[in-house]
């Protein structure tokens, strides 16, 4: 498949946001129950969610650029039933207007106290909004996901490995970040954040590596005999009726070498995994907490080409129509 | 229920691409605008078609057969790129069991052409949305025409009747019969979308010769069987031609 580069980012950038909110509410969470110390005055969250906005918001306005009339995009809430996309679109702001308040109520400090637990613990209105997050940050992932998981003829993506990579991956980048974050900001929390984006990367490697095995050893299912309709074990195209370009000639087909295909491969499993893991290893080792950021960065870009490679290593059935141009 | 469909008969098509010109001359004229045509007689024209006849050979030098395989959108009876629609854009309908596009729906998102298996689908890039073979539901039903023209633009262009096209969940129609009688068949079974329309394979038209074909039976006198044959002594008429 031939992919947009405004789908590269949308699924990258609200990859971070959702992975980054996911992060700010864990340390809640931790500090709730007393297992981390609470973040003194409310800057920590309203910050850290601003950031996580900002990926969700630039996520959103690069999915507006691979849209013919992104005009009508409100339109595309209505079929939330039967589509994954559709369904994408609702949740999406939804998360957002979350984030949003999340951010909003640690900023102006509105703890209305909703439920005191029998240990004495007060749920109040940002523990509340932390979890309705954290709930739609997962079902954004597997919006997203399923958008490519649910087409049963691309079978490089109809695996719930792809589900659990989008998890996986968008959590990965959103800790690292986040221990950058705090590497700027909040020091004493960059061991834990560096921890959990150390542990979730490589979760993260071993499910993009066994979706990688599964993938190589694919057996097409389609052929050019059920193509067509022929049951002869020698067919040949010979035209495919044009000689010029099309949609069926740019839409499916990525354009480039196997050689490229094979060394974006390499390239992603030691950006988007390998080096990161060294960084967040070495930080948490002792060396400068700068590295964090050079880690994010370099992650961020990792992900790129994986979600590059994604795009590209699914094969279209349709490509087995236009084989030959004349 | 009604589904129409084509029954494309592989056997009799000589890919002479009309039903591809009359689609494109009937779509682009029509009151959904013009399909893009991008540089049509430059270097490296493209544009907007919802047939298309693609060629294949089957078999190995000299045991050969072309196929000539018209290709466009089968209209299937659970068509995978209708739910898939975020807008609501892409739809079956109930009446006559048409998939169709409201193009005033349509963002252009092109996640349908993603879910369709058989690449039916091409976006319009001048229009901006997504368009597909309407199955000529402005001729079909149109009141204008005589009603022997109200029949897709293709299958009026096809010079050998190789498309037919009728309701195949109607057991007498024209185009069940041949489904029925031909083997039609559907395109990519193994995806469980049950195309409506239906393909005929090509068929051996063979020569049975008997006995009496050779030998006529009403011939009284039996000439036939009277032929002079000379002994095998005498010269033959090559030797005698030989001189």
């Amino acid at each position: 498949m031939r992919l947009d580069f405004s789908v590269l980012l949308l699924t990258t950038l609200i990859g971070v946001g959702q992975g980054f909110f996911l992060a700010l509410f864990t340390v809640q969470l931790y500090a709730l129950f007393g297992l981390l110390a609470s973040q003194d005055g409310p800057m920590f969250y309203a910050h850290g969610s601003l950031i996580s906005f900002a990926f969700l918001v630039a996520g959103l306005v690069a999915s507006f650029f691979h849209l013919g009339r992104p005009a009508r995009a409100w339109r595309a809430a209505a079929m939330w039933r039967t589509s994954w996309l559709s369904r994408e679109v609702i949740v999406l702001p939804a998360f957002m207007g979350i984030v949003f308040s999340f951010g909003a109520a640690h900023f102006v400090d509105f703890r209305f106290v909703l439920a005191t637990l029998p240990s004495g613990i007060a749920i109040d209105s940002t523990v509340m909004l932390g979890v309705l997050g954290t709930v739609l940050a997962f079902a954004l992932f597997v919006c997203t996901a399923m958008i490519y998981a649910c087409l049963p003829f691309l079978r490089e993506w109809a695996s719930t490995l792809t589900v659990i990579n989008y998890i996986l991956l968008g959590g990965a980048s959103g800790f690292t970040l986040a221990a950058a974050f705090a590497s700027w900001i909040a020091s004493d929390l960059t061991r834990f954040f560096a921890g959990w984006a150390l542990i979730i990367t490589l979760l993260g490697l071993a499910s993009r590596v066994a979706s990688l095995i599964r993938n190589a050893r694919l057996k097409p299912k389609s052929s050019l005999q059920t193509a067509i309709g022929i049951k002869h074990p020698r067919i040949a195209q010979k035209a495919m009726g044009f000689m010029g370009g099309s949609f069926n000639t740019l839409e499916f087909m990525h354009g480039k070498s196997n050689a490229v295909l094979r060394s974006v491969k390499w390239v992603f499993l030691a950006a988007a995994f390998a080096l990161p893991v060294l960084l967040l290893a070495a930080t948490l080792a002792g060396a400068p907490a700068g590295l964090l950021t050079l880690a994010f960065v370099v992650q961020y870009v990792g992900l790129l080409a994986e979600r590059w490679f994604f795009f590209a290593q699914a094969n279209h059935p349709q490509n087995l129509y236009y084989q030959a141009v004349a | 229920m009604t589904q129409l469909a084509l029954v494309i008969d592989l056997n009799v098509c000589v890919g002479c691409h009309a039903c591809v010109t009359s689609c494109k001359q009937w779509n682009t004229s029509g009151s959904a605008g013009p399909l893009a045509d991008f540089e049509p007689y430059g270097k490296d024209p493209s544009g907007v078609f919802f047939n298309r006849v693609q060629t294949f050979e089957v078999g190995e030098y000299p045991n050969t057969q072309t196929v000539h395989f018209p290709k466009s959108c089968l209209h299937c009876e659970d068509p995978p790129c209708v739910p898939v629609c975020p807008t609501g854009a892409s739809y079956k309908r109930a009446s006559d069991g048409i998939v169709l596009v409201d193009y005033d729906k349509c963002i252009g998102c092109k996640y349908c052409a993603w879910a369709c298996p058989y690449g039916a689908r091409e976006v319009d890039s001048e229009r901006k949305v997504m368009t597909k073979c309407t199955l000529c539901v402005d001729r079909i039903y149109s009141e204008e025409l005589p009603e022997a023209e109200r029949k897709p633009a293709c299958v009026m262009a096809c010079p050998t009747s190789a498309r037919l096209f009728g309701d195949i969940h109607d057991p007498d129609s024209e185009v069940s019969l041949a489904i029925r009688d031909n083997a039609g068949y559907a395109l990519m079974p193994e995806w469980g979308t049950h195309p409506a329309n239906h393909y005929v394979p090509r068929r051996k038209t063979p020569m049975h010769i008997h006995e009496d074909e050779l030998v006529r039976v009403d011939n009284p006198l039996k000439v036939d069987r009277l032929l002079p044959k000379p002994a095998k002594s005498e010269p033959s008429l090559d030797d005698v031609m030989s001189w």
